[in-house]
């Protein structure tokens, strides 16, 4: 079995760590002083309304998009704009999207065995082994020869997160993963994203599955407007929300 | 009236085939230069450089607007005008429809390919930088493959369009196919026959094109419902 994921440590820096981020898109300023402190091995579940930044917020992450102001470390690495931090990061940070992003033109091994050639310089035949050995683990292994076209929505976010995690993350972003699946989908993306909160993975995942964030999270985040409104542990942010904005949106959430 | 025998000879006498063979090597010499500067120009049309973007909107909209007869003149007749740099004598014919054919393709092609590069969607460029590919590589793994698969049937049919207008390369006496016939017709003034073998070949080429086209598509269109 290939090692996957460091095992948190004591000793080695936070996963992430945001410190007063300000982001803006031209004139429009999203992400307000946002700072979060996400630990080795912590799974940290953001929610909040449509447009609130969550997606900026994450995004901001693995530099998809650039901060303005404020400090981002991952893994000890400061974001800025030197490419070979960026590098750095982005080869400790696994993403995975709400339209999946796989390649259409690329078979799903392919999809998994890309980035591992021309990013991680692995030879052909140990990338495709690493690439089994996670559509093994994702439960879709007699997939890989077909296109992302012929999948269902399910079955390709599970090959998306197959394909990050064939770059062994230390970390993994999920940017409402469920979001764009029929319901009857939702639950085996999910399992998948249980297990792997299960094997110590640091996760920081924007989702409004609350059934989710309670069996998982180790901290739940609530944003709104760009800024972080409250967090807590799952029992205390779903069962006794100290913002009225944060009882609003959870009891619209239940209805 | 027709005269049959003729006409076969002139359809397998070697002067068309030479001919047919000068129209082909300088239709796929244009549209191979062409293609990679068109890829630049195209790319060009979409960055964020305000006068990257002025240049290549100036140079489609000349290129595009302007008749190709008259590029071709301007270039065989003007250009030695210019500078006697192209009074020498590598600037034949050939070379000289090579250029005009290539400047005006690039304007056409690099439309098409802006137009496709634009539709492959912002997501892919986003997954593909999430794994840490690099710029160079996700454009010329990620959205290239993507880009040609979208503009084939376009690139194709300007392909079709290419090979056809360098019989107007016929005004600076360039052998091509139809020079070829010209020439045929003005000892023999036999027009039907001529006229008759080079549309064989004209057709030939167009339907082979065709016969690729539709080949290279069902190979692209793999996993694409
Ligand atoms: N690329 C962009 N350009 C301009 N505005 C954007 C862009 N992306 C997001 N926004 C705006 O920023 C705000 C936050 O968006 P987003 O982070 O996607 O929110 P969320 O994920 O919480 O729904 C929204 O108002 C959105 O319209
Ligand atoms: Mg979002």
């Amino acid at each position: 079995m290939i090692e996957t994921f460091q095992l948190p440590d004591a000793q080695r820096p936070s996963a992430v760590e945001l410190s007063d981020v300000n982001k803006s898109y031209g004139t429009y300023h999203v992400l307000h002083d946002v700072s979060l402190k996400v630990g080795q091995g912590e799974r940290i579940v953001i929610c909040g309304p449509s447009g609130s930044g969550k997606s900026t917020l994450i995004r901001c992450i693995n530099r998809l998009e650039t901060h303005q102001s404020g400090t981002i470390i991952v893994n000890g690495v400061e974001l800025t704009g030197d490419s070979s931090k960026v590098d750095h990061v982005r080869r400790d940070v696994g993403m995975v999207f709400q339209h999946f992003n796989l390649f259409p033109h690329l078979t799903v091994l392919q999809n998994c065995t890309l980035a591992q050639r021309w990013v991680r310089k692995r030879p052909q035949s140990e990338a495709v082994d690493i690439a089994m050995a996670f559509l093994e683990r994702v439960r879709i292994p007699e997939k890989a020869h077909r296109y992302p076209g012929e999948l269902s929505g399910g079955q390709q976010q599970r090959v998306a997160i197959a394909r990050a995690l064939c770059m062994t993350p230390g970390i993994m972003l999920f940017d409402e993963p469920t979001s764009a699946l029929d319901p009857e989908m939702v639950k085996e993306v999910l399992d998948t994203m249980v297990g792997l909160a299960g094997d110590g993975m640091t996760m920081i995942c924007v989702t409004h599955e609350m059934g989710f964030a309670r069996q998982v999270a180790s901290e739940v985040v609530f944003m709104d407007e760009g800024r972080i409104i409250e967090k807590g542990v799952p029992e205390t942010l779903f069962g006794s929300p100290s913002h009225e904005r944060t009882k609003r949106f959870l009891s619209n959430l239940l209805h | 009236m027709f005269d049959f025998n003729l006409f076969l000879s002139a359809l397998f006498g070697w002067p068309l085939a030479k001919g047919a063979m000068l129209t082909v090597v300088l239709s796929l010499l244009v549209m191979s230069v062409s293609l990679v500067l068109g890829m630049a120009f195209g790319s060009a049309a979409g960055s964020k450089n305000k006068l990257l973007r002025f240049f290549v909107g100036a140079y489609v909209w000349l290129f595009r607007g302007a008749p190709a007869l008259l590029i071709l003149l301007f270039v065989w007749n003007g250009l030695p005008q210019i500078s006697p740099i192209f009074r020498a004598g590598w600037f034949t014919p050939f070379f000289a429809a090579f250029l005009a054919l290539t400047l005006i393709q690039i304007a056409y092609l690099s439309e098409i390919l802006r137009s496709a590069f634009d539709a492959v969607g912002k997501g892919q460029k986003e997954g593909a930088a999430a794994l840490g590919l690099h710029k160079w590589q996700i454009f010329l793994l990620i959205t290239l493959p993507q880009a040609l698969r979208i503009a084939m049937p376009a690139l194709v049919n300007e392909f079709i369009s290419l090979l056809k207008a360098t019989s107007l390369a016929t005004v600076i006496s360039l052998k091509e196919l139809m020079t070829i016939t010209q020439f045929a017709i003005a000892t023999s003034f036999r027009f039907l026959e001529w006229y008759g073998a080079a549309l064989v070949y004209y057709m030939a080429m167009v339907s082979v094109l065709t016969i690729v086209q539709s080949r290279i598509e069902r190979a692209l269109s793999k996993g694409h419902r």
